[in-house]
């Protein structure tokens, strides 16, 4: 029988912190072949990555690990560093969730490809740089020889991805250590890079190891799949044994976690609240005597009308203008154009004018984390608008606003007074929401409010959001890269691409019968991953 | 294949850098012209003139000096005087050393100011830089401890004591260094070290802070995860990075040491221009306090724009415009 590549014995991780002990992975057990893909999958704080931080050597400092991570025999966890740096980045290789800040800003992607190649083949710089081309080739990078000498900031996120993709592949690994390699990205990309990561080791044989949040991504791209909760492994199985008959309720519930549900459309006599006429919205400065012509038209040209009780939907590509335009209807940026809220000309409006429409035009941010002030409580935090818009309201009334409002998102009244740090990123959503619902809003741009969440709350979010919907009158403008979620909860879609909607209708039409072919790239991407990857295998 | 050398982008780059370096050059004037203007003033408010003395001059020989420098004239012809002096180049005749010309004190002073504060500032930056990376990488450790005690110690004990005191140790008791003067190479260790304490200490806890960060970087764990050495790690990912803070730091630091240490220059009996900064001031000696002035405000301007460019450098993201 042959050996496996990587064998993890009963690992556990503990992290020491001011709280005590964390006990992030709890005694995992798991084997990859050589030549196999094995899937990892769980929710954030599964321990999933933490189990291959540990086995590469990169826990942060407060962080142990015990039990065995074995390479073809050798223990990499009690292997002293210049072994395992003679192992790492040349037999077993890594890429990481985030392809914006995995690279060096400072050196060109050239030298950072060749860093790994000198140091482990001794290669010349010379020798180096020809292999490094060569390896940008390989990921199919446009312009490869350019793409050497640039900085990674002049690259966009999918380059960037590949650009690790390369580093992984310069020394021909046994291993490659995936850690949610797609989750930055957006799904065309994705699609993408699972492409090419599929296509790679069927020429190069290499085994990978791919962690990921999302179980539907590894359908068809894994050979066998460990899904883990908590710490310890949930389930573990080949990928069709998983896929077709899985056996806990965990599993059963992250291949269900598709949001589902449609959005009936509103009635053609509905009122309209909000309306834009040819909004544009323009970054930079335009050429100056020393200086060149920066501008990015970010918006261009326009126009919605959203009707009461309706959910606009907005679709598109990171860079695609779907947030500059939320921002833009709110005035929360200068913008040209026409906007009409309730028959009143709110557009150009200043801070001071906008102020007495900013109760019933409320925004909920993508970033659960950043959006709520660290040093306030979360009834603070919810109460904060009332103090504004209702300073008439008694202390006690204001404080039967924030329960009721958090009451109203499904949170324990008695929170209010916990700070953001005690929450989950769900739960902190819902602060936000809270604060956004309490003053009882007509509109609510939504900017991706649930793109930073698990599957599993994000569909707690997405209920949440139909039923204050229903129980208030909302009207929605809600921005996502997620077409799934769009589906589910928006009756009217539009589409943008480069400050421009390609199309819009009402949701059944766009997605039973997209028009264009960008808005059909689009559902392959986020649908019929499995189609689209065994086409291209096949 | 083409070599990786520095190829047409940084053609581009140069020539945009030297247009911004002109730009900032330029746009510097009015900024400086605001300072002379306001120092002119600022100084003729102050209450005294450069001739008032412990018993007063008899009026007939005040009348006489203030017409020979002019100082009977408008203020208003005064100053379009002083400006159409300085467009020439010439800052004018000190009134209190009176056989010398400000230019001629400031070329004497200057470069031994300079000399002295240029050597303390390479010394902070080396020494700063090591103390800040060697904490950084052995964070919360003793040596950790003991380089953020060093540091607090160089920051809080000001250079009048210190100066004396390495007089004392060193120069008086031990008799390694010479006391005073500027006559061997010796003499000049004890003022360097005096003068660069408390700017290694800054640069120490910068340096520290920016490399702890730097270190926790997501590229500095690709690096790692590379298998590159640590040496390489810490050197080439993560002081490149660590750098720019200290280097914004560095630019006003170097402006103050370039221009000379009152203290220092009195404490070691050096001949530097810092003493007459102050001494300028209070005999209300005005050219030679406009002709510190403007030392001082050009050699911030110039700093600062050093800074802005080996920001520029060291960081590719970080464009001129």
């Amino acid at each position: 029988m042959t050996q496996p590549v990587l064998e993890i014995d009963d690992i556990r991780v503990t992290f020491d912190t001011a709280d005590g002990d964390v006990n992030a992975v709890r005694g995992v057990s798991m084997h990859v072949m050589p030549g196999e893909t094995v899937a990892v999958v769980g929710e954030s704080g599964s321990g999933k990555s933490q189990i291959m931080m540990a086995a590469m050597g990169l826990l942060a400092g407060n962080g142990a690990a015990t039990g065995a991570v074995r390479y073809r025999g050798t223990d990499l966890l009690t292997l002293p560093a210049r072994k395992l740096n003679d192992l790492r980045g040349a037999k077993i290789t890594m890429i990481f969730q985030e392809p914006m800040t995995s690279l060096d800003p400072l050196y060109r992607i050239g030298e950072q490809l060749a860093e790994p190649l000198r140091v482990h083949g001794g290669l010349s710089v010379k020798a180096a740089m020809a292999r490094a081309l060569e390896l940008l080739e390989l990921v199919q990078i446009p312009n490869p020889e350019a793409k050497l000498r640039a900085y990674p900031h002049e690259m966009s996120g999918g380059q960037r991805q590949r650009v690790m993709i390369a580093m992984a592949l310069a020394n021909d690994p046994d291993l490659l250590i995936a850690d949610e390699p797609t989750t930055a990205l957006d799904v065309t990309i994705q699609a993408e890079i699972l492409q090419l990561l599929a296509d790679l080791q069927a020429r190069l044989g290499m085994s990978i190891l791919f962690i990921t949040h999302d179980l539907t991504i590894v359908e068809a791209f894994a050979d066998r799949v460990y899904v883990m909760r908590q710490g310890l492994l949930e389930e573990e199985g080949t990928a069709q044994a998983i896929f077709g008959n899985p056996q806990t309720d965990y599993t059963k519930m992250l291949l269900a976690a598709e949001p589902d549900g449609v959005k009936l459309p509103v009635a053609a006599d509905a009122p309209v609240l909000l309306q834009g006429d040819d909004v544009r919205v323009t970054f930079g400065k335009a050429a100056g005597w020393f200086s060149k012509d920066t501008t990015l038209r970010a918006v261009d040209g326009i126009s919605l009308s959203l009707r009461k009780g309706q959910t606009i939907g907005v679709v598109g590509e990171s860079g695609s203008g779907k947030s500059t335009l939320g921002r833009a209807l709110l005035q929360l940026l200068p913008a040209e154009g026409r906007v009409v809220y309730q028959g009143e000309q709110i557009g150009g409006l200043d801070r001071a004018g906008m102020r007495r429409y900013r109760d019933q035009l409320q925004m909920v941010f993508q970033d659960p984390y950043g959006s709520l002030s660290p040093r306030m409580t979360v009834g603070e935090i919810v109460a904060e608008g009332l103090s504004v818009h209702e300073p008439e309201l008694s202390r006690a009334e204001r404080d039967a606003r924030v329960m009721q409002a958090l009451d109203d998102v499904g949170l324990e009244p008695s929170f209010r007074n916990r700070f953001p740090h005690e929450f989950s990123g769900g739960q902190r959503q819902r602060v936000a929401i809270a604060r956004a619902v309490i003053l009882r809003p007509d509109v609510i741009v939504l900017d991706e409010p649930t793109s930073a969440l698990d599957r599993s709350v994000q569909k707690q979010v997405i209920d949440l959001l139909r039923r204050i919907q229903v129980e208030y009158g909302l009207s929605y403008i809600f921005i996502s890269h997620d077409l799934a979620v769009v589906r589910a909860l928006s009756d009217y879609v539009m589409v943008m691409k480069e400050g421009v909607v390609v199309e819009e209708g009402p949701t059944a039409q766009i997605f039973g019968a997209p028009q264009m072919e960008y808005t059909r790239a689009l559902m392959r991407a986020a649908f019929n991953l499995k189609s689209l990857l065994l086409e291209k295998a096949g | 294949m083409p070599p990786l050398s520095w190829g047409g982008t940084f053609q581009f780059g140069r020539y945009h850098m030297l247009s911004y370096a002109i730009r900032r050059l330029l746009g510097a004037i009015p900024t400086l012209f605001f300072i002379v203007t306001a120092a002119f003033f600022m100084m003729r408010v102050a209450p005294g003139g450069p001739f008032d003395q412990e018993r007063a001059l008899e009026a007939t020989v005040l009348a006489n000096l203030n017409a020979t420098f002019g100082l009977d004239q408008p203020l208003w012809r005064q100053y379009l005087i002083y400006l159409g002096n300085l467009a020439q180049g010439d800052m004018g005749p000190s009134f209190v050393y009176r056989d010398l010309k400000v230019h001629e004190i400031l070329a004497i002073g200057l470069p031994v100011s300079m000399k002295l504060g240029g050597m303390a500032l390479a010394l902070a930056m080396v020494v700063g830089s090591a103390l800040g990376s060697v904490a950084a990488l052995r964070q919360n450790s003793a040596v950790d401890y003991g380089v953020i005690a060093i540091a607090t110690f160089g920051i809080t004990i000001p250079n009048f004591v210190v100066a004396p005191v390495l007089l004392l140790v060193f120069a008086l008791y031990f008799d390694f260094f010479p006391a005073g003067g500027l006559t061997q190479w010796q003499s000049y260790i004890l003022p360097v070290i005096a003068l660069a304490l408390p700017q290694i200490a800054v640069v120490a806890r910068l340096i520290r802070g920016a490399m702890i960060e730097a270190l926790r970087s997501d590229h500095v764990r690709t690096a790692r995860a590379y298998g590159l050495p640590t040496r390489m790690i810490v050197i080439k990912h993560a002081l490149r990075a660590a750098c720019l803070p200290a280097i914004s730091y560095m630019g006003p630091a170097a402006a103050a040491l370039l221009t000379g240490s009152i203290v220092i220059e009195q404490i070691f009996g050096i001949p530097g221009i810092g003493r007459y900064f102050v001494q300028g001031a209070l005999n209300r000696d005005y050219t030679l306090v406009m002709g510190t002035v403007i030392v001082v405000a050009l050699f911030v301007v110039v700093f600062n724009l050093i800074v802005d460019l080996l920001y520029a450098v060291l960081d590719p993201r970080v464009r001129y415009d």
